[in-house]
């Protein structure tokens, strides 16, 4: 469970250019759910997602992850919980290392990385087995450099990647807005069914609507560095798309 | 030809230096200057324990220690107080000149009558080819335990740091710790050139490790050079190749002061000899466009 008290975020405070971009936000996750966020630029979306993350440090209020009071750890450590895709899909990967080096360090993304070697026959093969489900045929390729790789394809091996350790909460930043709509659809797909078979807590932000209406069991909108509408999976489902369309308006 | 050897054997003795820069260079993007300082570190440090008659393999574990610390301190001031990379090895190299003279005593210190790391291999009866021998051995382990540390889950997150440092804090990373322990072992690694150097021309002085960061440079941007080229991905020949950079480095200048160049002229043609490394795939680049 993620549970957000009283948020506030102040960028430059006390400063011309101060910026408030939350205001007294108040947010509970449950294990299973996935929440869908939108809302028009600079209302505070990613900067939600980031103090769930540990990138930003909220400027008052509490985050819990799972009753544990995490609101001053750095980023690296709530790494425990939380696996992440980011908006650019270059950021998830490291480029000068192989496939499989990148999925060794994501099998290790909740323990220490020790000094022995980790990369088996066992593990490829197992890394081969699970690269194979996203049918990219890149499961022969695990000593490529992931630098070689598309945009779609790192982005779709990020998400797997997420799912190599124990993982709690998926965080979703705009996984698809760098990308063209086919890798996007696989992206989310995959997505999808991995938060299903994992039962996984998943917070996904888009810009893309008609994604937001597809995937996820709850939806948020956020406006002005608060959160404007909150549906329930029911509200949800009978939600139609032109009515979602109208929130923009 | 017994001074092509000389430069080989320099060259071995100052690949150590060179893993270590590839280390702080290549993987974690950090030119490190504390170089200078915690090559004469390891070199100051093996006189003075050769004066109080330490057997050479001994006093070895002081001597990484030694150029831990003075990489680690380079590395806290970078990520802690948050101060450039280069000036923190900047500041931690001027420091040390003054350690160093202070733990030397004096500004240069002659290691004759000494059993030495060189003279420990008496296979053969030209001392020349023991001397290489002993080299060889010594590096040969050396890169070995860095092929596998760079091998290990750790030494995959290390690499990963100084690549993507994003997705490094994702998966649970502390990216300080990561280049505190990095630039240690690096130093540690140009310490123990300071070590073999001390021992293959018999004295130590304060002076010996100026520059000696462009060398390294250099033996490491002619390896890099060759690693592209030849795309060579295991990590074993890429270190291998590392080494031959910095043997080559030195038979260059060999083959330079053997055209009559005045010594004087040395430093000079160190440094116009690696910027023309750095500068000659751009240019051609440029051509092309």
């Amino acid at each position: 469970m993620i549970e957000l008290k009283s948020i506030y975020k102040v960028f430059n405070k006390g400063e011309a250019n101060e910026v408030v971009a939350l205001t007294d936000v108040s947010l509970t996750v449950q294990k299973g759910e996935f929440l869908v966020i939108v809302g028009s630029n600079g209302s505070g979306k990613t900067t939600l997602l980031n103090i769930i993350s540990g990138t930003e440090i909220s400027t008052s209020g509490t985050v819990s992850i799972n009753n544990t009071d995490v609101t001053r750890y750095p980023e690296y450590s709530r790494s425990k919980w939380i696996a992440r895709v980011f908006q650019n899909p270059l950021s998830g990967t490291a480029p000068n290392l192989t496939i499989l080096d990148n999925f060794r360090l994501a099998a290790l993304r909740t323990t220490s990385k020790k000094l022995s070697i980790g990369i088996t026959d066992a593990f490829r093969k197992q890394v081969q087995d699970k690269i194979a489900t996203l049918g990219m045929g890149l499961e022969n390729k695990l000593d490529q450099l992931m630098g070689t790789l598309s945009g779609g394809q790192r982005q779709a091996l990020t998400l797997l990647m997420g799912i190599m350790d124990t993982t709690e909460i998926l965080l979703l930043d705009e996984p698809t807005a760098a990308l063209d709509p086919r890798s996007a659809a696989t992206v989310l797909q995959t997505a999808d069914s991995l938060i299903k078979q994992y039962n996984l807590m998943a917070i996904l932000i888009t810009h893309n609507l008609k994604d937001a209406h597809q995937y996820g069991s709850r939806l948020i909108q956020m406006s002005e560095g608060k959160i404007s509408k909150d549906l329930n999976s029911a509200a949800k489902n009978n939600l139609e798309l032109p009515e979602m369309f109208s929130w923009f308006a | 030809m017994e001074f092509y050897i000389t430069a080989i054997m320099l060259g071995l003795c100052l690949s150590s230096m060179s893993l270590g820069i590839f280390i702080s260079m290549k993987i974690f993007n950090i030119p490190d200057i504390t170089t200078d300082g915690s090559y004469t570190l390891g070199a100051v440090i093996t006189a003075i324990l050769f004066i109080a008659h330490w057997p050479a393999m001994v006093m070895i574990p002081v001597v990484l220690i030694a150029g831990a610390i003075a990489g680690s301190l380079t590395a806290i001031i970078h990520t802690r107080l948050k101060i450039d990379a280069l000036l923190a090895g900047i500041l931690v190299m001027t420091g040390l000149y003054s350690v160093n003279l202070i733990v030397l005593g004096r500004s240069n210190v002659p290691l004759l009558n000494v059993s030495t790391l060189f003279s420990s291999i008496q296979l053969f009866t030209n001392p020349t080819y023991n001397d290489i021998l002993a080299a060889l051995v010594f590096i040969g382990i050396i890169t070995s335990i860095v092929t596998y540390i760079l091998k290990t889950d750790f030494g995959i997150a290390m690499r990963a740091t100084g690549d993507s440092a994003t997705m490094t804090r994702a998966l649970g990373i502390n990216n300080n710790k990561m280049k505190i322990i990095g630039l240690a072992i690096a130093n540690s690694l140009t310490a123990l050139s300071g070590y073999l150097v001390a021992q293959y021309q018999n004295f130590t002085d304060i002076n010996m490790g100026i520059g000696i960061v462009i060398t390294g440079l250099g033996s490491v941007l002619i390896g890099d050079a060759l690693i592209k080229w030849l795309n060579i991905r295991s990590i074993l020949w890429q270190l291998i190749v590392i080494l031959c950079g910095s043997i080559i480095f030195q038979l260059v200048l060999a083959v330079t002061i053997s055209l009559g160049v005045d010594p004087n002229w040395l430093k000079l043609i160190t440094a116009v000899f690696v910027l023309l490394i750095v500068s000659i795939p751009r240019l051609k680049f440029n051509l092309r466009q």
